[in-house]
């Protein structure tokens, strides 16, 4: 049979239940077949990257929550890191351990939602009733770690928001129970599920070639059976120092996708356990800087005495005379004057809320030294990276975020070119599309 | 709440509306325009621990000629603009349009090219949940409160919905 | 202290090239093993005065696909002047070029040679101007445009006023 075969167009999306609200794409279909695709991206472009640019360096910590906001604290955790890196300064070890407990909680929650939104898509209801539930433990936790469920501004630069709060450590062992059992339960209900088999099990094939060549990173590249994982090619935070496994898949098809973020769930859950091992004590953040009294500053400066000026804070009496504006603009980054007061300082002193005013009121917050650097953090869906350039000022001059899932995006043609249009939704599903940081 | 409280005997014919609004605000068919980071609190409310059921919405429609309430879930920016409003033409009367979280009832810290300052802008909204995002508990108690309003709903001239 | 590539191993080795010989170096560095183009963007310098206005810089990685490890990084620097396009498109090389200098087109309206009917990655077609750049301010917003069917022309639709809310 030698018929000329016609193709037509479908459109699915922006807003189809299963396109996660807001992507498009326009099929060329011969039958069922898919023979094109064209993906129309932007729909939820919020421009992170413009707003960056007109905030204080840490006022753009709440606009990073917004990026990922499957998992916002690894975003946190990735941008205070870039920004130090350039200031030169490190967060204190304990800083350290609870910002990679706050990491690896939140690659939990973000694995556990993908897992559950695709399981629905396909029609396994149930699965996604048990994961939403054991996010939701987790969610309290993060509700207890950092004060919001979802957007959770739980990073400074150089530290993190406040100290483990109590008995965090028994509530994350109770948790834990909970969201293993409920990954167990999801595990026997879908692995060998014919239905859910038949739907995922090769489909969505991508190479190990063409995963490199679209820059994919991730779970995703993983499951090609690429052991790269930034948390181990270049240990950051105290990955180095932790034990755990890279879990990679051999066929890079939708079923290897599955099971590596269900494996990494386990792998994340013993990170943290292990890190309530080592945490030490001492401090979350590092210092403020020392203060001096306002006073001593002029009868310094009299003396001609500037050399250690820049080294200290000034701290001013209540009647608000000898105020220290001066020379707070000249403190530098690198004397660890970038750390915001503790919220107790700040509400129980008058030092304590001067310094936090004068760090996040417009254009008098801390100062970067000029320069360009790039930081990148193992994200949900992969390197989540920060390119970021300081002319010097009290504000970044330009925050680049590389958006993990960005890349598979584009690649989703060849995903899907040439399998069947049922193929759409759990290979969409695999790809875990997070619109605040595609588009950002 | 017993239907006899507003449908007292006799005078089915009069209290018509109220009986209507009883229905109606126990079967909200929602249409979930899920866009942003309010939709993880959305699937935190409509799955199991919050359970949206509980209130005769936990049955999501994805076709807009099915759905009764519009919620309007994460920042609308000006490229997805067009669709929601679309989407709103296509659904039926009566609906109500719900505006969940800070971004659709403002912008929230949005303010910029890319993003509508507030659906209402583009679509009438009855109901504002503010937040970024609201907690469930919040939805919740958004949820009943427009379930106050469909019951307070008077139809006039044919018209289902009225001021 | 910043920006030493020795104490970031993300950034690697940072190069620059003309944005004539831009294309070139790519091809060398691809043959050299750098299989993943990591990321590509711009920076736009108009606000330091500085000249040419934009900087677009190429970041990338030898991902050694056995064994899973980073085998290098290196970030080209390519120094771009405003108006009519000089870069040469590295699609050809590595396939995500093509979305990342669409995304570049949108936001800072760098344009390359060969892709003279570049589409816009983010923003709508009917967008004026380029957002990331230093002189378009954030808060500049532009009418809203309705569905592209167009389908009732009476359709109350967009750039309506704030509807008047009533209460019982």
């Amino acid at each position: 049979m030698n018929r000329a075969r016609k193709t037509f167009m479908l459109n699915m999306g922006p807003q189809h239940p299963a396109m996660h609200g807001i992507v498009r794409l326009v099929l060329e279909m011969e039958g069922e077949l898919i023979k094109d695709v064209d993906v129309e991206i932007g729909y939820l472009h919020r421009a992170f990257e413009k707003h960056a640019e007109s905030e204080t360096w840490n006022n753009v910590v709440p606009w990073t929550d917004r990026l990922n906001y499957v998992s916002p604290l690894i975003n946190n955790v990735g941008y205070a890191m870039a920004v130090e890196k350039l200031a030169g300064i490190e967060a204190p070890e304990r800083g350290q351990y609870i910002r990679t407990i706050a990491c690896e909680l939140s690659r939990v929650t973000d694995h556990l939602t993908c897992v559950g939104a695709s399981a629905m898509e396909l029609g396994a209801f149930t699965v996604f009733l048990y994961l939403i539930k054991a996010r939701e433990y987790l969610y309290q936790l993060i509700d207890n770690l950092a004060g919001a469920r979802v957007t959770t501004n739980f990073t400074r630069v150089g530290g993190v928001k406040a100290d483990l709060p109590q008995g965090f450590e028994e509530k994350c062992r109770d948790v834990f129970k909970k969201v293993r059992e409920a990954v167990r339960d999801s595990d026997k209900l879908l692995t060998k599920n014919r239905i859910f088999m038949d739907r995922v099990d090769k489909t969505g094939i991508i190479s190990k070639e063409d995963a490199a060549a679209y820059g994919i990173t991730g779970p995703f590249l993983r499951s090609t059976g690429v052991a790269y994982d930034l948390r181990r090619a270049h240990p950051y935070l105290v990955y180095d120092r932790v034990d755990f496994e890279i879990p990679v898949g051999s066929t890079g098809d939708n079923f290897d996708r599955y099971l590596v973020r269900l494996a990494e769930i386990e792998q994340s859950l013993r990170i943290i356990e292990q890190c309530f091992k080592q945490i030490p004590a001492g401090k979350h953040s590092l210092d403020i800087a020392e203060m001096k009294n306002a006073y001593e500053f002029e009868d310094a400066g009299k003396f001609g005495d500037t050399a250690l000026l820049k080294k200290y804070t000034a701290k001013v009496d209540q009647t608000l005379e000898g105020g220290g504006r001066r020379q707070h603009a000249d403190v530098l980054n690198a004397s660890r004057a970038a750390v915001l007061p503790a919220k107790e300082e700040t509400y129980g002193s008058i030092e304590g809320l001067m310094n936090h005013f004068e760090l996040i009121m417009w254009s008098w917050g801390i100062k970067i030294p000029a320069g360009e650097t790039y930081v990148a953090v193992e994200g949900g869906n992969g390197e989540l990276g920060f390119h970021i350039v300081s002319d010097g000022s009290g504000r970044p001059y330009r925050v680049r975020c590389r958006p993990p899932c960005l890349y598979i995006m584009a690649a989703l043609p060849i995903l899907l070119k040439d399998s069947y249009i049922a193929d759409i939704i759990p290979t969409f599903g695999s790809v875990n599309m997070i619109g605040g940081e595609l588009d950002r | 709440m017993p239907i006899d409280d507003y449908v007292p005997e006799g005078a089915l014919a009069t209290r018509l509306d109220a009986a209507l609004g009883w229905a109606r605000k126990y079967s909200i068919f929602q249409y979930p325009f899920v866009t942003a980071c309010c939709g993880m609190e959305f699937m935190s409310t409509a799955a199991s621990h919050y359970d949206l059921d509980r209130f005769g919405a936990g049955f999501p429609r994805f076709s807009p000629r099915q759905a009764d309430c519009l919620m309007v879930v994460g920042t609308i920016s000006h490229k997805i603009a067009p669709v929601l409003r679309r989407i709103y033409d296509q659904m039926a009367e009566p609906k109500w349009v719900v505006a969940f979280g800070v971004c659709t009832c403002t912008g929230g810290f949005y303010n910029n090219y890319a993003t509508v300052q507030g659906i209402d802008t583009i679509v009438p909204v009855d109901l504002y949940i503010p937040g970024c995002p609201p907690r469930p508990e919040m939805v919740l108690q958004g949820l009943v409160m427009l379930q106050e309003k469909i019951q307070k709903q008077r139809s006039k001239g044919g018209e289902a919905k009225a001021a | 202290m910043s920006g030493d590539a020795a104490a970031n191993p993300w950034q690697g080795e940072r190069r620059e090239s003309e944005p004539a010989a831009a294309f070139d170096a790519l091809r060398a560095l691809k043959e050299q093993g750098f299989n993943m183009l990591v990321d590509m963007t711009a920076v736009d310098y108009s606000a330091q005065g500085r000249e040419p206005r934009f900087e677009v810089l190429y970041r990338l990685m030898k991902l050694d696909l056995q064994s899973g490890e980073d085998r290098g990084r290196v970030e080209l620097h390519v120094k771009v002047p405003e108006g009519a396009p000089v870069l040469r498109s590295a699609a050809s090389l590595w396939p995500i070029a093509d979305w990342l200098e669409r995304e570049v087109w949108d936001m800072f309206g760098i344009g390359f040679v060969d892709r003279p009917k570049i589409k816009r990655l983010l923003m709508y077609e009917e967008f004026q101007g380029h957002p990331l750049r230093k002189d378009y301010p954030i808060t500049k917003r532009q009418p809203l445009v309705g569905p592209a069917s167009g389908e009732r022309p009476d359709n109350p639709s967009f750039n309506a006023m704030r509807p008047t809310v009533k209460y019982e």
